[in-house]
């Protein structure tokens, strides 16, 4: 059967994390390595197996039932489109952070420690994206979301442990206004189960639970996902954290558990109304506008990066909420792209601390001669976020404004338009100051960065050229499905009872 | 109805306590509080007045029972909320040994 594959996304990780905590203390450190990356390798093939199966099964999705208990009882597993396609894009990311930190997180101590936790956000992000059951999505979450306090904290200098307690607080309280939200539903609907929760609740008559409900996730998963009014605790925790912890973090956790996880509750499961989709519009261009003039004056590189990261969400929040099917098309689009380039800019960022020592614009200069591998892969990052032809992030920002002069949202379009030009400004400002003009005496004597670290930012840079390519005709099924479980809406519910002979 | 009223009442004054309070102990403790008050709505939830305990047992008429779910799923929340405090305290104490303080005012180098 082919659904035996969907538990193997969340086993994986749980099992290298049990593995390298077990026998990191003694075993020889490119074990602990190489067991590492091929456990990232084997997710990467598994996830893109998973979406030629989801693109093979057409439309219907694949459903793996724990314990053999059908669900409304049991806890289902669900892999449709939309899992698929963000199971490739975690799973990608997480095989180059991990090259990447090969080397670079040598300089802290208790490397196993770090491979654990980051195995254990795997899993939890993982198990968020696969699971069909509200409460397990709650377990998962918080498991993806503890791992990466810890993983914040990992320096254990002053800064970082003040942006991980700042984050933890935070993130508790979030995860505490999910728990109620899922609590009112529980009592709301007798099931925990979305797919039995998304038929119960079309056969109810509109109360006042769901709209109460849907505020309550806006501030759990919107706080995960740093919406502009919930962003605060960002732009500390993911500058504070090593820099191949920032590029998950800012590339796909708080993608998996704000926006995923926002999406498949409000589509899926509540079927969505206009006004849930002009505050998710709303949310969007807010954060869209406000980051990125926040992020205009940052001089600390990861600092500026993050911000953009609250801006960049922006614009997945403002195209998924369009609920068009052009929109969710750009929204998800950017998704992946942002992921992409993201993680390659908090790379390159990596890289640069880790031969300079420094994350002060101000400090550097001139790096594009000694480090030429850096410079390139941090221009096309910077082109792609930007929104620059013909680099991935250019395509996924015009189909966001299109989708929005179509659905009569021309205020939004021009927002768009306008955080856009800012972005290009700030990134401007990085290539100036960082790369460009003269090299600082001091600087004289550096390196490139070791091989396993540009091996990684290479391969992103290239993902970033080509993503364009996602568009044509022949590739579109892996975002278009993703689109069509997100359109589906309601319907998610007899297709998941369907796939399982109820 | 007063159960739940005093449910939220207990949330207001741990959220109180995260928000308000200077103390680095303090906002845990007011976590802690956040923690109890969810946990205990949700058991209320499931409970039913002069309610049994969920066991099958032969030869009795099982009718009015006590909803064994938010039970089982309480206990899990209560683990994961005892991991997020360890880590927290765990944070708390090796601030105090960079800062020398709990003060949450004079922990501030970071911007926001």
């Amino acid at each position: 059967m082919n659904n035996t594959l969907i538990p193997f996304f969340v086993i994986i990780p749980l099992a290298s994390a049990f593995l390298i905590s077990f026998i990191g203390k003694f075993a020889k450190r490119i074990i602990i390595d190489a067991l590492s990356c091929v456990s990232y390798l084997l997710l990467f093939v598994f996830s893109l197996y998973a979406v030629s199966l989801t693109h093979g099964a057409g439309g219907m999705p694949l459903v793996y039932t724990v314990g053999g208990w059908a669900p409304p009882f049991g806890i289902s597993m669900v892999l449709d489109g939309l899992a698929s396609f963000m199971l490739v894009t975690v799973n990608l990311i997480a095989l180059c952070v991990i090259i990447f930190s090969l080397r670079y997180m040598e300089r802290y101590t208790g490397k196993p420690k770090f491979h654990t936790l980051f195995a254990l956000m795997v899993a939890g992000m993982n198990g968020v994206i696969v699971t069909g059951d509200l409460f397990n999505l709650y377990v998962f979450l918080e498991i993806a979301s503890l791992s990466s306090y810890a993983l914040v904290a990992f320096g254990t200098e002053a800064e970082e442990l003040e942006a991980s307690f700042k984050y933890a607080i935070m993130g508790s309280v979030a995860a505490s206004f999910i728990f109620i939200g899922i609590a009112f539903l529980y009592g709301f609907t007798s099931t925990l189960n979305m797919a039995d929760m998304a038929h119960v609740l079309s056969n109810k008559p509109a109360t006042w639970v769901i709209p109460f409900v849907s505020v309550l996730f806006f501030m759990g998963f919107g706080l995960k996902a740093a919406l502009v009014p919930f962003h605060a605790w960002l732009p500390d925790a993911h500058p504070s954290a090593p820099a191949s912890i920032s590029a998950m973090l800012s590339g796909v956790l708080i993608k998996t558990l704000g926006v995923y996880a926002l999406a498949r509750i409000f589509f899926n499961v509540f079927g969505i109304t206009p006004q849930q989709s002009s505050v998710l519009m709303f949310l969007g261009a807010l954060s869209m506008l406000v980051a990125v003039v926040l992020a205009l004056s940052q001089w600390d590189l990861k600092r500026l990066l993050a911000y953009h990261s609250i801006s960049q969400i922006g614009y997945v929040v403002l195209g998924i909420g369009l609920a068009t099917p052009l929109g969710i098309l750009g929204g998800l689009f950017h998704l992946f792209n942002h992921s992409v380039f993201k993680s390659l800019l908090f790379l390159n960022s990596g890289a640069i601390d880790y031969v300079v020592h420094t994350r002060d614009l101000k400090e550097m200069s001139g790096l594009k001669e000694k480090m030429p591998v850096t410079a390139q892969t941090n221009l096309v990052a910077s082109l792609s976020i930007a929104g620059i032809p013909p680099f991935n992030g250019f395509w996924s920002k015009l189909i966001i404004i299109f989708a929005c002069i179509q659905s009569g949202h021309g205020g939004y379009a021009i927002a768009a338009v306008v955080g856009s030009l800012l972005t290009l400004a700030s990134f401007m400002k990085v290539q100036k100051f960082a790369f460009l003009g003269e090299l600082k005496e001091k600087n004289k004597n550096i390196r490139e960065a070791p091989l396993s670290m540009t091996v990684a930012m290479v391969v992103l840079a290239v993902i970033c050229i080509g993503g364009g390519f996602l568009l044509l005709p022949s590739f579109r099924f892996f975002i278009s499905e993703a689109v069509q479980v997100l359109l589906n809406g309601n319907e998610y519910s007899s297709l998941v009872l369907g796939a399982v002979g109820r | 109805m007063t159960l739940y009223l005093l449910c939220l009442l207990l949330f207001c004054i741990g959220l109180y306590g995260v928000l308000r309070k200077r103390n680095l102990v303090k906002m845990i403790v007011g976590l802690g509080i956040i923690e109890y008050s969810m946990n205990l709505f949700f058991v209320l939830l499931g409970y039913r007045v002069h309610g049994r305990a969920p066991l099958d047992a032969r030869n009795q008429d099982i009718l009015n029972m006590v909803d064994p779910l938010p039970q089982a799923l309480v206990l899990t929340s209560i683990v994961i909320g005892l991991g997020v405090m360890a880590l927290i305290i765990a944070i708390a104490i090796r601030i105090y040994e960079k800062y020398g303080t709990f003060d949450i005012t004079k922990i501030k180098r970071l911007k926001g």
